[in-house]
This record gives C-alpha cells, sequence and structure tokens, in this order.
C-alpha cells in the first residue's frame, strides 16, 4: 500500500532521515518509535509532502508521490493527524467532520459509520470543537480524517496529553479499521500502547531504521526497546 | 440546521425590508445618508469575505473599488453608455482586477500581504493621476447619465427615490449573497482556511485557490460598490482611489464585526453617523472617531455585530 524506499528529507542544510526504507500493507498497523528529535513526526511530515525529500521514492499503490504538493497528497488517500489535534476550534464537531466530507464532495451520510466508530461524537454535533475535551478531541481528529475515506491512516502522537484509558479506548478503536482494510502508521512515545495495538514497531534513532521486529517479538524481548528508546514497558 | 438556514435568511430580508420602509419614514436627508450607507456596506460586505471570513487583511480596497467606479464612469464619459451597460462595465473591470491583483498578493500572507496590497493600491492611485488624458486625473468626471429605461418607464438617477431603491436593490443582492457564500461548502472552507490553513491544506483543499476565488469575489463586490456610487452620486475621481477608500471597509468591519454578515451594515451606519455627527461639531473630529474606535477595540474586539451575536447566543442562567 505504501511504499518509502530509501528516503532521505532534511531542514535546511541538516539531514534529518537518512535512507529510511520501509512497506505497509493493508490492513497492517506500522508503529515508529524513537527518542525525541529521533524524526519520527519527519518521517510523517515528509509522506505528506510538507518536508521536501533530498533522495528515494514514496510510492503509495505503486504511484510515486514523492513530488506533490500537500494538498493533493490526501486525495491519492492518505489522511495525516498531526500531534495537537489541530481541529478548527471555532466550527462544529459537525462542521469539522464537513470537511472532511466535502474534499471528496462525499454526502453527510458518509459520516454515518465513522459516529459509529465514535458515538460520543454523535452526542456532541452541534458543539464547538474547542469546547470538547482532550479526548474527544482526538477522537474528532481521527474521526474527521476517516471521513476523507482514507486507505493509509497517518496518527502522530494521539495519546499526547490523554489519561492512558482514553488513549486505549481511541487506539482500539484505530485497530478495528485493520477490518476495513486501511493501513496505519502509528508515531507513539508510549510503548504500552503501541505494542498493545501494532503489528510491527520501527525503531528509530538519528533519522535512521535501527531496528525492526513485530510487535510480539518486542513485547518478549525488550533488549532494543531500552537501547533506543531507554524504557522498558 | 435547515430551521436554522431559514431562520438566518428570514432575519437577514426582515432586515432588507425595514430598510426598504424607512424611506417613507426618514427625513431627506437621513434618506441621503442611508443611500451612501448602503453603497459603502456593499464594499464592506466585500471586504468583510476577505477578511472577515478567510482572514486575510488588505489594504488594498481602494483599487478595487475605484476599478468599479471608472470602468462605469469612464465607459460612460468615453463610451455614451447607458447606466446599465456602466454599472455591468465596472464591475467586469473590477473582476479582471480582481483576478490580476490575486495572481500577484497571494503568493505571501499575514503582515506581507498587507503591505503588497498597499503597495499595489498606491500604483493603482498614481496611475489614475498619471493617466490624466483619460482619468482627468484630481479633477475627476462629473458625468451627465441617461435614465434608465426600464418596461416602458423611465428612472432617473438623479431621484433620491431611485437612488435609495437602486442602493438597496444591491446591498439587498451583496447581503443575501454573502449569507448564501458564508452557507455554502465553499463559505465553510474560507472559514477553515482562516482558523488554520496548514490544517485546512493537510486535509487536501488547495488552499491557494479558495484564497484567491474568496479575493476576487471581494473585489468585485468592492467595484460593484464603485460602480453604484459613481453613478448614483454622477462623479468619478481619483480619490476613489486614495487610501481612504483601503482603511474605511477595515475600520466599518471592525467596527461592526469581522465575520458576521450584518456587521458591514452595522460598522458602516454607525462609523458613517459618527462621523457626520462629530463634524458638525469640530473640524478635528478624526479625534472623537479615533477615540470611539479606541472604546470599541478594547471593550467589544468582536465588533458590534460580534457582541450582539455572542448576547443573543447566551444561555440563560
Amino acid at each position: 500500500m505504501l511504499e518509502l524506499t530509501r528516503i532521505s528529507s532534511a531542514y535546511g542544510a541538516v539531514e534529518v532521515l537518512k535512507e529510511i526504507s520501509f512497506t505497509l500493507a493493508a490492513g497492517e498497523i506500522l508503529g515508529v518509535m524513537g527518542r525525541n528529535g529521533a524524526g519520527k513526526t519527519t518521517i510523517l511530515k515528509t509522506i505528506m509532502g510538507l518536508i521536501p525529500k533530498r533522495r528515494g521514492s514514496l510510492k503509495i499503490a505503486a504511484e510515486e508521490i514523492s513530488h506533490l504538493p500537500p494538498h493533493a497528497v490526501p486525495a491519492r488517500g492518505i489522511a495525516y493527524v498531526p500531534q495537537g489535534r489541530r481541529l478548527f476550534s471555532e466550527l462544529t464537531v459537525a462542521e469539522n467532520l464537513r470537511m472532511g466530507l466535502l474534499v471528496n464532495n462525499a454526502p453527510q451520510s458518509d459520516a454515518e459509520p465513522v459516529l459509529d466508530l465514535f458515538p460520543i461524537l454523535r452526542e456532541r454535533l452541534a458543539q464547538a470543537a474547542g469546547t470538547l475535551s482532550g479526548g474527544e478531541q482526538q477522537m474528532l481528529a481521527v474521526a474527521r480524517a476517516l471521513c476523507t475515506k482514507p486507505k493509509v491512516l497517518l496518527l502522530d502522537e494521539p495519546s499526547e496529553g490523554l489519561f492512558p484509558a482514553v488513549t486505549h479506548r481511541i487506539l482500539d478503536t484505530v485497530a478495528q479499521l485493520r477490518q476495513s482494510g486501511v493501513a496505519i502508521l502509528l508515531v507513539e512515545q508510549q510503548v504500552k500502547s503501541a505494542l498493545r495495538i501494532c503489528d510491527r514497531i520501527l525503531l528509530i534513532e538519528n533519522g535512521v531504521i535501527q531496528h525492526e521486529a513485530k510487535a510480539s517479538e518486542l513485547a518478549a524481548n525488550p533488549v532494543p526497546l531500552e537501547r533506543y528508546i531507554g524504557v522498558h514497558r | 440546521m435547515r430551521q436554522a438556514a431559514f431562520r438566518s435568511y428570514a432575519f437577514h430580508i426582515a432586515v432588507i425590508a425595514a430598510l426598504f420602509l424607512l424611506q417613507y419614514v426618514l427625513p431627506a436627508y437621513h434618506i441621503g445618508t442611508f443611500t451612501r450607507i448602503m453603497v459603502y456596506a456593499v464594499l464592506a460586505i466585500g471586504y468583510n469575505i476577505l477578511f472577515g471570513y478567510t482572514g486575510l487583511m488588505s489594504l488594498g480596497h481602494a483599487m478595487f473599488f475605484a476599478a468599479g467606479a471608472y470602468g462605469a464612469g469612464l465607459s460612460v464619459y468615453w463610451l455614451g453608455f447607458g447606466p446599465i451597460a456602466a454599472l455591468l462595465a465596472g464591475v467586469a473591470s473590477a473582476f479582471v482586477v480582481s483576478l490580476l491583483a490575486g495572481i500577484v498578493v497571494l503568493r505571501v500572507s499575514g503582515v506581507a500581504f498587507l503591505i503588497v496590497t498597499l503597495m499595489l493600491a498606491q500604483a493603482a492611485f498614481l496611475a489614475t493621476l498619471y493617466f490624466n488624458t483619460i482619468t482627468l486625473g484630481d479633477q475627476g468626471i462629473v458625468l451627465s447619465l441617461r435614465p434608465i429605461e426600464m418596461a416602458g418607464l423611465s428612472f432617473a438617477l438623479s431621484d433620491p427615490s431611485v437612488k435609495y431603491n437602486v442602493a438597496l436593490a444591491a446591498f439587498a443582492f451583496a447581503l443575501l449573497f454573502s449569507l448564501w457564500l458564508l452557507r455554502s461548502p465553499f463559505g465553510r472552507i474560507l472559514i477553515a482556511v482562516r482558523e488554520n490553513e496548514a490544517r485546512t491544506k493537510l486535509l487536501g483543499y488547495n488552499t491557494f485557490l479558495y484564497r484567491f476565488w474568496a479575493l476576487v469575489i471581494s473585489g468585485t463586490l468592492s467595484g460593484l460598490s464603485g460602480a453604484l456610487y459613481c453613478l448614483l452620486f454622477a462623479y468619478v475621481g481619483a480619490s476613489f482611489a486614495s487610501l481612504q477608500y483601503s482603511t474605511l471597509p477595515l475600520l466599518y468591519t471592525l467596527l461592526g464585526g469581522t465575520g458576521v454578515t450584518l456587521g458591514p451594515l452595522a460598522g458602516t451606519a454607525i462609523m458613517y453617523y459618527l462621523i457626520d455627527i462629530s463634524s458638525s461639531f469640530t473640524s478635528s473630529y478624526m479625534i472623537i472617531v479615533g477615540a470611539a474606535l479606541l472604546v470599541i477595540t478594547l471593550w467589544f474586539p468582536e465588533g458590534i455585530g460580534g457582541w450582539v451575536r455572542r448576547f443573543l447566543r447566551r444561555k440563560p442562567a
């Protein structure tokens, strides 16, 4: 579904990603973990075209997309939920969802399956997004992204600032998307949360993939986690 | 949702109906004043689409106002157009100027956008002086207009009642159009651009195109205001392209409330009467206007319209 081959990208003269390669299959959840500044968010921003790549190839469903401007990337089936939610706080929940629908000229009814995933949002449809709780805002950010009917969902630290119980509820919902074939790239700092739902984990250090393993393997043998993140689960 | 839309349209139509009835109760002087207010309100409605809905603060709207005014005025003076054809020429001229300006000014945003629009408008102002063989420069052109012939009837634009109703028709069109635009998907996306352009772009919207069309619509409505002003008051001159016509719609919009559909009318009416009344007491009336603006900025930062809207939406304790 998503294929990165020897991708390098930089902020000005500083190369942050160095020849990153990985694939993400339909229905798979791939976790990206690493210390602060390791380059996790940069991977997502490079995929979205926010940071221009220097070298390498970036394909979705075999189509090269690395030359596209950021606004053209979602039309290829990639949705991005950035760190900090970034909702339209003055617009209502319904209007935020509508923003996801309008990009494909989809009817309002297409929001129904998404609202079934996050029923609490149905009760908040007329409420301004900025007045929701942190957990509800995160749900809305994911729901809005799902309204674009993505093939690939990029999630940047959905657990940030949330209680673990709320994070688990959101991530368990996200994990249900596997069944509909959505591929998910999850950047996450919370080891427990990531190991809970991911199929595979990439451990990043200084913009380089240092270790790749199944989540179950890392759960059984956390030595690489201790080495590259410095924490034990 | 549909009920809310109905209520909103009904309220705006009621305001238009009230303005129609006002001409039968107001003294002659105030009918003339309200004619000007409605014409300027069209300019402010245009400005509000760019500033209030899209979040782009311009100091170049004098250029669009003047494009409309000169498009109408020059076509009457040099080509002998009638009022309706001249109005269309004015609007078309503002549309073309907005298209060209959009390509240039939307390459920047924020303070740079403010400066670039200001510079472009100043260049347009100087052009009206430079090409004085056509525009008659500072002296301007006093127009003599044919009456509007419609359904066997003749309407002279010098008649205060005709002026008032033509201004009202244009205002009603601009107001209902802006309400429709705001409620349309296009309008919601403009608000999203104002709220967070980067986020809107990442949802898959080409935000440049949305900002571009917002500027074109805004400029064209401002041009409609300029063309109307020129035709209703039978004059066009370089002062129409001066900085004043860029700052006035900004003040009207701030005062009335940014992003509020009726804000431009409220802001224009209050500011117009404030200047009118204070100038009868002192020639330094801008001090009074400045003080009033200070009060509004400090105590009503959302503008009058924004404050009224918040008050009406307040839930009873």
